[in-house]
């Protein structure tokens, strides 16, 4: 047999045109199980990010985690791992969900659309072969037992079939349409949530900054400690308020053996005075954690507080260094606090100094102790470091860090031992210290409170509530409508009375159906109506 | 009295619960060890294969009605057999009354524990009040679902997995009481947790059944046919599968609303962003998506029973996982839960970035 000429539009078996192709892979796409492994697969790409910091969820932990592991560090970064929800590969597979979502989904919708006024099939030949079946045999005839399945069904809210052909000896009926209604609008609204989720982290933008208590913040870029943009965002369209920290006040627990959590922080607030615009009239607010302020389209969230030590630098000249409050940084719940202060005019050369503050300072068997973070007794306790602050090379540096890489730290002779050990300069509010070789002193003026407010627009945060709350609402009818059919048979028996066939098949497959069917045949046995009207 | 008199008390509570939850425990075990020596009819398995119409509350009633249809038995072995059904009935009653009393406890435990707090607060600032509360729900819920599900016979697994969670919670877990960090002091707090731990509850209930539904389908598909021991009482894998169905069906909303409804609400309030992809967060998440798997595998061929049981245990690993070990991988949870060892986590957030 020889080779037959190719013709075209002849395929050999097996070969699909791209068309086909298409349709396969669609298919595929669009499968429940392709979903079912979709699902998986998010719920696994997930993982990484909740063990290895994320730069959007805690940069400082990041950076820090990325100095520790310094060969990883560059591999993990390739990959995306500290911006695991941000990757590529993540938005990937949630993208493809969506795909398969909506080509499963939108067809279902057009196809239930069609179906929505179908009647219940006809009865089966034989109800006995139907897994839930009974059989019993009534007194009445057949006609008043079928009238009487039709009431009864119709009350427990079943469709029934309308073209029944006359004479026909079944009833059939069918309830449940809701459960499809809800399985579309579940998954239709997960992508109302992906929709407003997705808007938010485009147009929205998230931002902190610490004020101390008397500052004032005016909404622009340039005012804020950071700044998180969505990546859409547009910073000419920030809203124009402002408002001053008035006040903040804490409520402490007492000191005491029975006080629970005592000396720690329970209740604070910060008392605002705030414009809208710079035109407007001014307005107060007492801000507290869980009560945002709602600004326009922003809102103002207080997430933190701690203390700022008032110091002031003098150097050799006896000139003002510097001198200000400093932000210092809780390290535990009693306010126990580190900070840094960079005097870079001090002359002939920069001062540095690290240290700690312990706003309810005691000395018990003369170690330092922080009682609580009330400031009470406020303590300064600092290292002092003289040379270059590494300021000049350009390079950005927290204001929290001291680079000491290029410093030399002042040292003292131990009263005891006689040994050089490390200058440690511990003031009260009001005391001053003179630095040796005559490089200058320092003085504690006094202590001011912070607040850490985040500033956040979240657009699309309603229609993400909204999508989810629908999606909820779907689902409960998804779950718990039960789609059930049942069929009633009534056949003359030649001995008198009718013989009767009832079915009922559950459609979902977590039914107890047998529950359903019982009840059903015992409101059709004689009596039951009256035992019904009576109740 | 006074809050640290309440706090012995709840300590008390939840040591007493323990012994009762043990006693349960060994109550159950009797009737499992006097089981063994008794043949269950094949009527009554057939009747329970029909789809558990037949099957009634609990396994020991069923077996008054099996000794109706095994007449025809020799008339002494007929005697020592209902002596021991009795035996076998009073075991599982014991077992049954022990775990009510337990429940009992543990609900005072719970209640002292919130009245110990300075104000008083609901019963769930940290890990041990979380494990506390999560084990009560799922005695509860066994108790308040055993008659409509006819669930008696997961009695010895329920008591013995809350027995251990318990014992998780007290030796590593403990913290003496302490006031509400700030950010959990909000209602959105109460509506989130109660619906997470009632969820919790169920899901955990669901598990339960899995593994149930694992080792039965393991004996059908071999073949083996259980006539005495604790899995003749079982009912079949078509059971199972439907009452597993009906907890996850049950729990999967519930949890929907605790960590994507009240959970982010109640974020936006405290921590200006309504998600955060925190580890809590994530977990929760990766948690909802498996059960979301698990319901579309039951409606999958060739996902359907073993797959599906298997995905519903690695939700329920999740769900504990994140309940309990996640703290213990991850550093930058905000979810810390007014640990009084740990900077209080809006100081966490506090230190800025740069
Ligand atoms: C984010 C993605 C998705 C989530 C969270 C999700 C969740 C769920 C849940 C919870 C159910 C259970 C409701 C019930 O049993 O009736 C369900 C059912 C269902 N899902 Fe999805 N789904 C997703 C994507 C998809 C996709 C991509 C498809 C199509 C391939 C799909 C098709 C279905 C179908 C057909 C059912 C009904 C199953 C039944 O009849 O019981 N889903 N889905």
């Amino acid at each position: 047999m020889s080779e037959a000429p190719q013709r075209p539009g002849v395929r050999r078996p097996g070969e699909l045109t791209a068309r086909e192709l298409a349709r396969f892979a669609w298919r595929q796409l669009t499968s429940m199980r392709t979903a079912l492994v979709l699902l998986l697969l998010l719920a696994l790409a997930a993982v990484p990010g909740s063990l290895i910091p994320q730069t959007s969820v805690d940069s400082f932990n990041a950076s820090q985690w990325k100095d520790r592991h310094e060969t990883l560090a560059p591999l993990y970064e390739k990959l995306g791992l500290f911006d695991v929800y941000g990757s590529t590969w993540f938005a990937a597979v949630y993208v493809l969900l969506m795909v398969s979502l909506v080509g499963c989904i939108v067809p279902r919708c057009w196809h239930y659309a069609r179906g929505i006024g179908a009647q219940p099939p006809a009865a089966p030949a034989r109800l006995t072969r139907l897994p839930d079946h009974e059989s019993l045999h009534l007194d009445q005839g057949d006609a008043a037992v079928l009238e009487r399945a039709r009431a009864v069904l119709r009350r427990r809210r079943y469709r029934l079939r309308r073209d029944v052909p006359q004479g026909a000896d079944w009833v059939a009926a069918e309830r449940g349409y809701l459960r499809e209604v809800g399985n579309l609008v579940f998954h239709l609204s997960v992508i109302v949530v992906l929709v407003g989720f997705a808007m938010g982290n485009m147009l929205g933008y998230k931002g902190a900054v610490i004020l101390r208590q008397g500052e004032t913040f005016s909404n622009n870029l340039t005012q804020y400690d950071d700044f998180v943009p969505g990546s859409l965002f547009d910073a000419s369209n920030l809203d124009p308020f402002s408002f001053d920290i008035e006040k903040f006040d804490v409520q402490w627990r007492p000191l005491g053996p029975n006080v629970r959590d005592a000396g720690q922080a329970r209740g604070y607030q910060a008392h605002m005075v705030y414009r809208t615009s710079p035109g407007a009239a001014e307005q107060t607010y007492d801000l507290r954690v869980n009560h945002p302020l709602d600004l326009g389209s922003s809102e103002v969230f207080l997430v933190g507080h701690g203390y700022a030590p008032i110091i002031t630098v003098r150097d050799a000249n006896g000139d003002k260094a510097w001198t200000g409050p400093v932000n210092f940084l809780p390290q535990d719940a009693s306010f126990f606090s580190f900070g840094v202060v960079k005097a870079i005019d001090a002359k002939p050369d920069p001062i540095g100094l690290q240290g700690f503050l312990y706003p309810y300072f005691a000395s018990i068997g003369g170690d330092p102790v922080n009682l609580g973070g009330q400031d009470a007794n406020p303590v300064i306790s600092m290292n002092v470091f003289t040379g270059d602050l590494g300021l000049e090379d350009g390079q950005p540096q927290s204001v929290y860090v001291l680079d000491t890489a290029k410093m030399t730290q002042l040292m003292t002779k131990d009263a005891d031992t006689g040994k050089q050990k490390p200058l440690r300069l511990d003031l009260a509010v009001g005391d001053t210290a003179k630095l040796p070789n005559g490089l200058g002193s320092v003085t504690f003026d006094g202590i001011k409170p912070w607040v850490r407010v985040q500033i956040s627009r979240s657009p699309g945060k309603d229609i993400a509530l909204g999508g989810v709350v629908l999606a909820l609402i779907g689902l409960c009818g998804s779950l718990f409508v039960r789609p059930r059919r049942v069929w009633v048979r009534a056949r003359p028996n030649p001995e008198g009375g009718t013989d009767v066939e009832v079915a009922v098949l559950d459609r979902s497959g977590g039914g107890d159906t047998s529950s359903v069917l019982a009840s059903i045949v015992e409101s059709l046995r004689p009596g039951a109506a009256a035992r019904e009207e009576q109740t | 009295m006074t809050q640290t008199s309440w706090e012995s008390l709840s300590n008390q509570a939840v040591a007493a619960a323990g012994v009762v939850y043990f006693l349960a425990l060994l109550a159950y075990l009797a009737e499992w060890a006097l089981l063994r020596q008794v043949p269950v009819a094949a009527t009554r398995r057939e009747a329970i294969a029909v789809g558990g119409r037949a099957a009634s509350d609990t396994a020991t009633e069923a077996d008054d009605e099996t000794n109706d249809e095994t007449n025809d038995a020799s008339a002494a072995s007929e005697v020592s057999s209902e002596v021991s059904e009795q035996r076998i009935a009073m075991a599982g009653r014991l077992g049954l009354l022990l775990t009510a009393l337990a429940c009992a406890v543990h609900l005072v435990a719970m209640v002292a524990r919130g009245m110990a707090a300075e104000p008083h607060r609901v019963p769930w600032g940290n890990m041990y009040e979380f494990t506390l509360s999560g084990t009560f729900v799922v005695t509860l819920l066994f108790l308040a679902t055993r008659r409509r599900f006819r669930t008696s016979w997961m009695g010895p697994l329920v008591v013995g997995f809350v027995l251990v969670l318990l014992m998780v919670a007290v030796l590593w877990l403990y913290q003496p009481v302490a006031p509400l960090m700030e950010a959990l002091d909000s209602y959105w707090l109460v509506i989130h947790v109660v619906s997470a731990v009632i969820a919790t509850g169920a899901f955990t209930l669901g598990g339960i059944t899995s593994v149930l539904y694992l080792v039965q389908d393991r004996a059908e598909r071999r073949g083996i046919e259980h006539t005495r021991g604790y899995l003749s009482r079982v009912p079949d894998t078509v059971t199972l599968d439907r009452v597993s169905y009906r907890m996850h069906a049950f729990a999967f909303p519930v949890w929907t609303f605790a960590v994507l409804i009240t959970g982010p609400i109640w974020a936006h309030q405290a921590w200006a962003s309504y998600w955060n992809w925190d580890p809590k967060e994530v977990w929760a998440f990766i948690t909802w998506v498996v059960y979301a798997a698990y319901l579309h595998a039951r409606a999958t061929a060739g996902w359907k029973g073993r797959n599906a049981a298997i995905l519903a245990l690695v939700g329920v690993g999740t769900l504990w996982f994140n309940f309990i070990g996640i703290n213990y991988f991850s550093t930058s949870s905000m979810h810390s839960y007014a640990r009084a060892d740990e900077a209080p986590a809006l100081l966490t957030v506090a230190t800025p970035g740069t």
